[in-house]
């Protein structure tokens, strides 16, 4: 974990991250709008970590009972959006066992 | 102790790149599993290196370091257990409000992370600080709309709550809120003692705007409003991660922020609404003029004529809505259409980007009935292809195969992108009753000279299509 970080470097971060998530998404079918949604759901479920962070360094009880339910949230979070991802996910598959071409046989036809 | 933090820092990268690869391969129906799983993986490893953080705390928190760890398992076991459970028994219909519910425990996870920073003084310049607070008032607003959200779709909500002057108290609710959290900041550099005071009545003023700002808010326009708050949480997640140093919370945060936006947008563009029309308009009550439009004679056909018209057709094109799914009929339908395609009958599936209760979620419930994906075809690739299909199917659905959104100046949904079903050399509609869709328009095609109505349940009328092929033989 870094100790000091400057505004200027946290910019950079934000403006990077933000384009990075518009391109990867920018050509997602929008068959898989749900799911996506759900598994960007499950990647924010990061905040469980800095929900730790915080309760470690809990020195008194109500710091203690927040960051309790910080991390309950957030494990909810991380969960929750995992398996139901991952549920929805497992059910996609092609009729023919040709995996591979099927997404760009659809492009073509008609 | 170097060392810890050097490792704790490295994994989160890690995590953050496992994070936008797993993201990059749910951009494949082929790729997703494996991107999801990807993703999970890296989410493991970063929680579990995070533990030893607990290594190199402050030495006034030694003494409390057992019982911090020990909250910390408990709480990673009962949400992960609680959360898990519900997520894997949860049906497939009821998939929205769940992502809803998800997303708004991130939002207050975040505004928990907001609360001990302020309790903790970290770092107490001003830019912090109004970093801390904006990241609770996003995440806050997240939690209790989320809540709301999840309340409307799952049908315990079942009114929007309106009230004159409600966008006025809003704006009060909203502009206090903001009022407090200046506060807040203020009393936080001064070090005043009313810091605390200040902070709870933000945190409670945030809560309630979430609550003020949903409410209002039709069910239908709910998966819009579902995708928002998701960006809102990222947001939220990703200025905590600032307020934390934490570059993992950053980045997995903005990402999800802007890849949210773009969802978010994208979804309001298919319902041929503006953000701030679904959110301050209250679109689809005062809809009162029903009645307007073609009014005529519907013809309405049996189920077994229906199923033999298609049997001999050389084409079907099949328009599943949210009735089907209510109706509970996807099994059924999908063993009608093997039976076409046995008879050598070219069927395809054509969703609309909003079909279902949330974009996308058609799909996850034809999937679920056992329907391969390459069947199924977006808006955008099937539209040119109906005025040449012998039979267009319309089970479930009407406000999305409404030709009034493409002539009607005067009609509510007039723009909206709809699939040209009326082209197609004969349509049927399987329905429940002569009513109209969620937005109180009549539908033209019902009229239609090519245009059949099959009254029924979905369930039952296709239960009896199936055993009229069965009839037929597949000869």
């Amino acid at each position: 974990m870094l100790t000091s970080m400057t505004l200027i470097i946290a910019l950079y971060i934000f403006m990077l991250a933000a384009f990075t998530g518009y391109v990867v998404i920018s050509r997602v079918p929008s068959i898989l709008h749900t799911p996506l949604m759900s598994g960007s759901n499950f990647i924010h479920g990061i905040v469980v970590v800095g929900a730790l962070t915080a309760l470690f360094t809990a020195t008194n009880i109500v710091e203690q009972i927040i960051g309790f339910f910080g991390v309950l949230l957030g494990a909810g979070n991380v969960t929750g959006g995992y398996v139901v991802t991952d549920r929805m996910l497992a059910m996609f598959r092609p009729s023919t066992k040709k995996p591979g071409q099927s997404a760009t046989d659809k492009k073509t036809a008609s | 102790m170097i060392l810890i933090e050097y490792i704790v820092g490295l994994s989160g990268l890690l995590a953050s790149a496992l994070f936008i690869y797993g993201l990059k391969g749910m951009s494949s129906p082929v790729t997703a599993v494996k991107g999801i799983v990807t993703a999970g993986w890296g989410m493991a490893f970063v929680v579990a290196v995070s533990f030893l953080q607990a290594f190199r705390v402050p030495d006034d928190v030694l003494p409390h370091l057992p019982v911090n760890l020990g909250l910390a398992v408990l709480a990673l076991a009962l949400g992960g257990l609680l959360a898990g459970w519900k997520g894997r028994t949860v049906a497939m219909t009821a998939m929205p409000q769940m992502v809803a519910l998800y997303n708004g425990m991130g939002g207050g996870s975040a505004a928990a992370v907001a609360a001990i920073a302020l309790m903790k003084h970290e770092g107490g310049t001003p830019l912090h600080l109004g970093v801390t607070v904006t990241g609770a008032l996003i995440g806050c607003i997240s939690l209790t709309g989320s809540i709301i959200a999840w309340a409307k779709l799952d049908g315990r909500m079942k009114k929007p709550v309106r009230f004159s002057g409600q966008q006025v108290f809003n704006g009060v609710v909203f502009i206090g809120t903001l009022a407090l959290g200046v506060m807040t900041v203020v009393t936080q550099l001064q070090g005043s003692s009313d810091g605390g005071l200040f902070a709870m009545l933000f945190f409670a003023g945030a809560l309630f705007f979430g609550l003020c700002m949903t409410a209002p808010i039709g069910g239908a326009d709910m998966p819009v409003v579902i995708s928002l708050y998701n960006t809102f949480t990222g947001l939220a997640v990703g200025l905590e991660g600032y307020v934390m140093s934490n570059p993992a919370l950053m980045i997995a945060g903005m990402v999800v922020g802007s890849a949210g936006t773009l969802l978010t947008l994208l979804m309001a563009k298919a319902m041929n609404r503006s953000l701030s029309n679904v959110l301050f308009s209250n679109f689809g009550a005062s809809s009162g003029q029903a009645a307007q439009g073609p009014q005529g004679q519907m013809k309405s056909v049996d189920p077994a004529d229906a199923a033999t018209t298609m049997r001999y057709a050389s084409s079907v094109i099949i328009i599943p809505g949210y009735g089907l799914a209510v109706a509970q009929a996807q099994q059924k339908l999908y063993e009608f259409v093997k039976m076409l395609q046995a008879a050598g009958v070219d069927v395809k599936f054509a969703i609309h980007p909003v079909a279902g209760r949330m974009p996308g979620h058609m799909n996850v419930l034809l999937a679920e009935a056992g329907v391969p994906y390459d069947m199924i075809y977006d808006m955008d690739d099937i539209n040119d292809s109906f005025a040449t299909t012998d039979v267009a199917l319309v089970i479930g659905a009407n406000d999305v195969v409404n030709p009034s959104a493409r002539t009607d100046k005067s009609s509510p949904i007039y723009g909206m992108p709809i699939l040209n079903a009326d082209q197609a050399k004969q349509v049927f509609v399987i329905k429940r009753g002569q009513g109209t869709g969620y937005s109180g328009v009549q539908n033209p095609l019902f009229f239609q000279k090519n245009t059949s109505m099959v009254f029924g349940d979905a369930q039952a009328v296709l239960s009896k299509m199936v055993e009229t092929l069965k009839s037929l033989g597949t000869n």
